[in-house]
Order: structure tokens, then C-alpha cells, then sequence
């Protein structure tokens, strides 16, 4: 008897008892189902964050000056001999401090965060203008009252019609527009398009002359970035004698960690799926047994019409390997579906990953091999006559 | 199987030795079959008869290769049974033997068909072949038309002969039927002997297991079991009935 033969047989049995099979079923479905959801969906978000991280250019160094009370504190001047005495590691720098502050044209007011910045920032971040330009070197060292504003700030300000010259108050204080930002979030409040950017001079005068508490450092290579960290931190180790003062990183850094974040989150909830997918096998495992038990008479009557013992049990494996398969494949089915759905309503990118769908169904078919081989071993090992007189 | 053919020559088809089976009863033993010694030529219509409990499906059921004696010898073509394994027991099932079970023992989710083709399933014929074969069998049987029909939309009469038709499909040597009128009515069990006369008239070996007379005296040769021994062995005689209306059937 072939495997042809024993799949027709299997797909029969299938047939004749539809609402078991469902029910037998139902464990693999629910199995393969959420673990596809589950990697779709944290796919998406890794993918989203990464993604995120890298228009923000993957050979940006932050630096984070935490260590306010020390005796020495580290000014624009420390950061440009950083920069000019390492130009094999590093190409331009700029400070980036935000602030809450409001803006107002006119009666229209919002409240958003304004960036102090030097020249280079945009090309350190990736970010591009829409219209006009960003801050220029001449704004920073003049210390002029102008700003770049975001796309958002120019929809809710200026119902996107900003002209030349138009101006904001920011805090009080009168400030030209001469940019526009390329829009990169959707203008949505509080997003990367919600932000006000000004001279870093006049950013820190209008903030009480505050000292810089961050710098955006680009490296020149990504493969040195690592290198380039440790010049800038020991830099910074020689001004504040303590490493408790600031914190390097780098978006390459951030990507990895939140991929490891990422990783060991799909790991534990696939972990909890799996968990579900063995249930579901323990589920095939009881039928099989229950069906081998009801058919007991018929494996008689197969055995006494010269069965071996492989065909019946090639038969009972194979009927419990096209139950999980069946299962799976309609496990497989739900779970892009409701990933996809998920994904609409927790506005999160969908990414069903093709080798989460292939492991899922090979562990489905997996299972019922597994578990129907015990039940079908006890069938062939039945002698003839005793199940034949099996009641 | 064919091979142990060529061995039969001079060898009786089915040779029994001194046969036991035993069945131990709380701290007592029932012995269903007694030392049981019987030899059947090919070709033989033979009948085992006694009264219920004698051990006469017992002996069935060994000469069948579905039960293991506790002792005693037992050659089928010509080859040691106990010598074989369970996959050769399992093709002398296949090749060698055709069963017709007193309650027919068809898999009810199956139709007569495919009922009728599961021995060629295990002999590992190609579908289309036994399609045909199985077809024909049924035909044979007067029941061509009922092909597609599950067994329980099947008279009892009719499951019969399509458990007859299963027996024969294979073209096997041996009929082995145990009770086959037992469930059936006089005019419906009279059709199935009949039609077991006609199967060892066209050269078959029927054993034929009853414990009524009448239906044993259509037989050649009756073996009367009793509390697992065989206490006559009739030949001719008792088939005097069988053997004439045998005679005129063939003329
Ligand atoms: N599996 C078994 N376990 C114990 N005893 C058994 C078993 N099978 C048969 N017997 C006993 O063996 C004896 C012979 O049984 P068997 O079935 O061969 O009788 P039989 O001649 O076919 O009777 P009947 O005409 O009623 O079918 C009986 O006493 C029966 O109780
Ligand atoms: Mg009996």
C-alpha cells in the first residue's frame, strides 16, 4: 500500500467525522495561528523602529553631558577640537537641545519643542528641507532670530502657506521663518514634525544662556564608529575625570539593542504560541487514540484482508499528520488575516515573515506525526483476532 | 505466495498436527481446541460442524493465520506457519486466504467497492486494475448495481455477498466461511451455498464452518468437532446431498 493510497483513506476519515476533525484541529489552529500573528506583528514594529532610527543616519554619534554640578562643564569650543584634532573619525558636529516652548502667528498658537542646533544638524540627522534653507553658519555666529519649522508647525501655524519673512513668536520673542521642513511623520502632533529649529546661540541665549546638554557627532565611517566613541569619550573623561558626566552612543548602537529587545520579546511570545501548538498536539494525540480505539474492529478487518503492520500504521500517521497539516494550513490562513487586521487597527506595519509560516506548518505536521505514531503503533501491534473480536 | 504452490505437490493444501489452544480460566484452562490433527486436500469441500463452543472458529481462525496455536504444528502450501512472520502471515492472509465472517465484517464508511478492492489495496495492485477486478467481483455476486451503495444501505443478504465478493477478489485457494447463513434466512442461505458449491466446483478449496447438519450436508467431507476434538470425519456419505445437487449443477 502506498502513500497515496493511506493520504485517500486519511482524507476520508477526515470526512466522515467533519466536526471532530474541526475540533481536533482547532488546538494547531489556534497555535500556528498566533504565532504567525505574534512574529508578523513584532516584525512590523522592529521593522518600524529600525527604520525610524535609520533615516536618522546610522553613523550619528549622540553625546549626552548629565554631569551639570562638575567644576568644569564641556562648551561648543571642547566639541569643535574634538572634531578638528580626530577628522579621521569624525566630519561635522552640532548641538541639539530641545526645549518646550510656544509659538504663536498672530492669535494661532501651539505649543511644540524647539531645537537648538549649529549648521551641520540636518545633514548629521538626514533631515531635508521642503522650502527655503536650514540654519547657516552665518545665523549660528550673528546669533539671528531665525527658525526652521517643521511641517506640522507650518500647517497649524500657517495653514502650510508660509511666506518669506513670514514670522513666529516663540516665547515673546519675534523670529523669521527661512525653512520648512520635508515632512517625515504624516504632520502628526508630537512627531519628528512637531519641532521648531533655531540658531544654537540663540536657542541657549533665550534659554538663560543654558549650557548644551546634547551634540549630535557624525562619524565618518560607520565601520569606526566604535573607535570614534571611545576618542569622544575619552575626551569627554579628560574634562569631567568621570564617566558618570555623559554618555556616548550611536544609532547603529540603538538598533541593535532594541533588535535584541525586539528578538527576546518575539522569542518569549512565540515561546507562549508554541506552548499552544503542543496542546494542540496533545489534542491530535487523544483522537487518534480514541479513533484507533473505535476502529479497532476495522484494523481487524484490514488485518485479516492481509494488511501488514506498516499500512495501518502509515495509515493512522499519515490521517494524523493531514489533520495537523490541514490545521496548519488553515492556521496559516487566520493568522495573516488577523495579523493584517491587528496591524489596521493598532496602526502597526505588518511583516508575516515567510520562514515563521514554513516553521509553523512543519511543526504542525511535525506534531501529528509524532503524536499519531503512538496511537498508530498500538493499532499494527493488535493481533488479528483480538481485534476482530473487539467489541 | 504462488511459490508454495510448487511445494504442494504431494503435500496436502492445509495440514493441522496435533493442535492446541489453550485459554487460561482464573486458575483453570479452557481448551478450545483439543489436538486437533486434519488434513485438507486442494480442491476439498469440507465442513466443520459441533455444537457451539466446540472450538469450530477457533480451528477457523488458525487455519485462517489470525490466531496462534498454543501448540502443535501447523503447514499451509507446504510452509511452517509458526515459521513465518507477522508480514508473510500477513500475505498468506492475502494470497492464500478469502474470509467470509458470519457477521460479513465490512468497514462501514466504505462502499461495496471499495470494500470489495481492500485485499488488492494490500497486494498492492494500481487502482485502475483493481477497479476492474473489484467490479467484476461484485458483478459475480449479482450485485454489479450496488456498487457505490455503503453497507448499511445493504440488506443483510446483500452484505454477504459482498463480503463473498471480497473473499473472492484476491482469487484466493483457500474460502474459509465461518457461519456464512448464519444471519441470513433459509432462501438467502441456500443462494450462499450454492454459490460456495459452484466456487469448489470451479476448483476452489471452501472450508465451511456450520452447526447445522443441512447446510454441512452440501459438503464433500464433514469433520465433527466436540470439546475441542474431532470425533468423526465423514467423507461422501454425509455429502451425498451436496455432492448430487453439486453434480447436477455441473451438468
Ligand atoms: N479469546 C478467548 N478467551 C477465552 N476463551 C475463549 C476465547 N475464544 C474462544 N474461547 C472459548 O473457546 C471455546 C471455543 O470457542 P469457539 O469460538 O471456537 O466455539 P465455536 O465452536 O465457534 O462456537 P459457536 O458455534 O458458538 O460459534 C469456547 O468455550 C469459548 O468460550
Ligand atoms: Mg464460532
Amino acid at each position: 500500500m502506498n502513500i497515496k493510497q493511506s493520504f485517500k483513506m486519511a482524507v476520508k476519515s477526515l470526512q466522515s467525522s467533519k466536526m471532530r476533525s474541526f475540533l481536533t484541529m482547532l488546538g494547531i489552529i489556534i497555535g500556528v495561528a498566533s504565532v504567525i500573528i505574534l512574529v508578523s506583528l513584532v516584525n512590523g514594529l522592529s521593522d518600524d523602529i529600525t527604520s525610524n532610527l535609520q533615516s536618522a543616519g546610522t553613523n550619528t554619534i549622540n553625546v549626552m553631558i548629565i554631569g551639570r554640578g562638575g567644576n568644569r562643564s564641556f562648551d561648543a569650543e571642547d566639541m569643535e577640537a574634538l572634531v578638528d584634532d580626530n577628522p579621521e573619525y569624525f566630519t561635522a558636529y552640532s548641538p541639539g537641545v530641545s526645549a518646550q516652548i510656544t509659538a504663536k502667528n498672530g492669535t494661532v498658537s501651539v505649543d511644540t519643542s524647539a531645537t537648538a542646533v549649529g549648521e551641520a544638524y540636518a545633514g548629521i540627522q538626514g533631515l531635508e528641507v521642503e522650502a527655503g534653507r536650514f540654519i547657516g553658519y552665518i545665523d549660528v555666529e550673528r546669533m539671528q532670530k531665525v527658525c526652521v519649522i517643521g511641517s506640522y508647525i507650518a500647517e497649524e501655524l500657517f495653514d502650510g502657506a508660509v511666506y518669506e519673512g513670514s514670522t513666529v513668536k516663540i516665547n515673546g520673542a519675534s523670529f523669521t521663518v527661512i525653512g520648512v521642513m520635508e515632512e517625515t511623520a504624516d504632520s502628526v502632533q508630537g512627531s519628528s514634525d512637531d519641532v521648531i529649529y533655531l540658531p544654537w546661540t540663540t536657542g541657549t541665549r533665550l534659554a538663560g544662556n543654558a549650557s548644551i546638554g546634547r551634540w549630535s557627532l557624525q562619524a565618518r565611517d560607520v565601520k569606526d564608529i566604535d573607535r570614534a566613541i571611545e576618542v569622544a569619550e575619552q575626551k569627554l573623561f579628560l574634562i569631567f575625570g568621570s564617566e558618570d558626566s555623559y554618555r556616548v552612543s550611536s544609532m547603529s548602537q540603538m538598533i541593535e539593542m532594541l533588535n535584541e529587545i525586539t528578538g527576546t520579546m518575539a522569542l518569549v511570545l512565540v515561546g507562549i504560541a508554541g506552548i499552544s501548538l503542543v496542546v494542540g498536539g496533545i489534542g491530535i494525540m487523544n483522537i487518534m487514540l480514541v479513533s484507533v480505539t473505535e476502529r479497532t474492529r476495522e484494523i481487524g478487518i484490514r488485518k485479516a484482508l492481509g494488511a501488514r503492520r506498516r499500512a495501518i500504521m502509515s495509515q493512522f500517521v499519515i490521517e494524523a499528520a493531514s489533520t495537523s497539516a490541514a490545521g496548519g494550513v488553515i492556521g496559516i490562513i487566520v493568522g495573516v488575516a488577523l495579523a493584517f487586521v491587528a496591524g489596521r487597527i493598532l496602526d502597526m506595519t505588518v511583516v508575516p515573515s515567510f520562514s515563521a509560516v514554513l516553521i509553523a506548518f512543519g511543526v504542525s505536521v511535525a506534531i501529528g506525526m509524532i503524536f499519531g505514531y503512538y496511537p498508530a503503533g498500538k493499532a499494527a501491534k493488535l493481533n488479528p483476532i483480538d481485534a476482530l473480536r473487539y467489541e | 505466495m504462488t511459490g508454495g504452490r510448487k511445494s504442494a505437490e504431494g503435500q496436502p493444501l492445509i495440514r493441522l498436527r496435533d493442535i492446541h489452544k489453550v485459554y487460561p480460566m482464573g486458575d483453570d484452562e479452557l481448551h478450545a481446541l483439543d489436538g486437533v490433527s486434519l488434513e485438507i486436500e486442494k480442491n476439498d469441500f469440507v465442513a466443520i460442524i459441533g455444537q457451539s463452543g466446540s472450538g469450530k472458529s477457533t480451528c477457523m481462525n488458525i487455519i485462517g493465520c489470525l490466531d496462534v496455536p498454543t501448540s502443535g504444528e501447523y503447514f499451509l502450501e507446504g510452509r511452517d506457519v509458526s515459521r513465518m512472520d507477522e508480514d508473510e502471515q500477513a500475505a498468506a492472509r492475502n494470497r492464500t486466504l478469502g474470509f467470509i465472517f458470519q457477521q460479513y465484517n465490512l468497514i462501514p464508511k466504505l462502499t461495496a467497492l471499495e470494500n470489495v478492492e481492500l485485499p488488492l489495496i494490500y497486494r498492492g495492485l494500481h487502482e485502475r486494475e483493481r477497479r476492474e477486478l473489484a467490479r467484476q467481483s461484485l458483478e459475480r455476486v449479482g450485485l454489479g448495481e450496488k456498487a457505490r451503495n455503503l453497507p448499511s444501505q445493504l440488506s443483510g443478504g446483500q452484505q454477504q455477498r459482498v463480503s463473498i465478493a471480497r473473499a473472492l477478489v484476491g482469487n484466493p485457494s483457500i474460502i474459509l466461511a465461518d457461519e456464512p447463513t448464519g444471519a441470513l434466512d433459509s432462501r438467502t442461505g441456500a443462494e450462499v451455498l450454492d454459490f460456495l458449491a459452484r466456487l469448489n466446483e470451479e476448483g476452489n478449496t471452501v472450508i465451511l464452518i456450520t452447526h447445522d447438519m443441512g447446510v454441512a450436508g452440501r459438503a464433500r467431507r464433514v469433520v465433527s468437532l466436540s470439546d475441542g476434538r474431532i470425533v468423526s470425519d465423514v467423507r461422501g456419505r454425509a455429502g451425498e446431498g451436496a455432492a448430487g445437487a453439486a453434480a447436477g449443477c455441473g451438468a
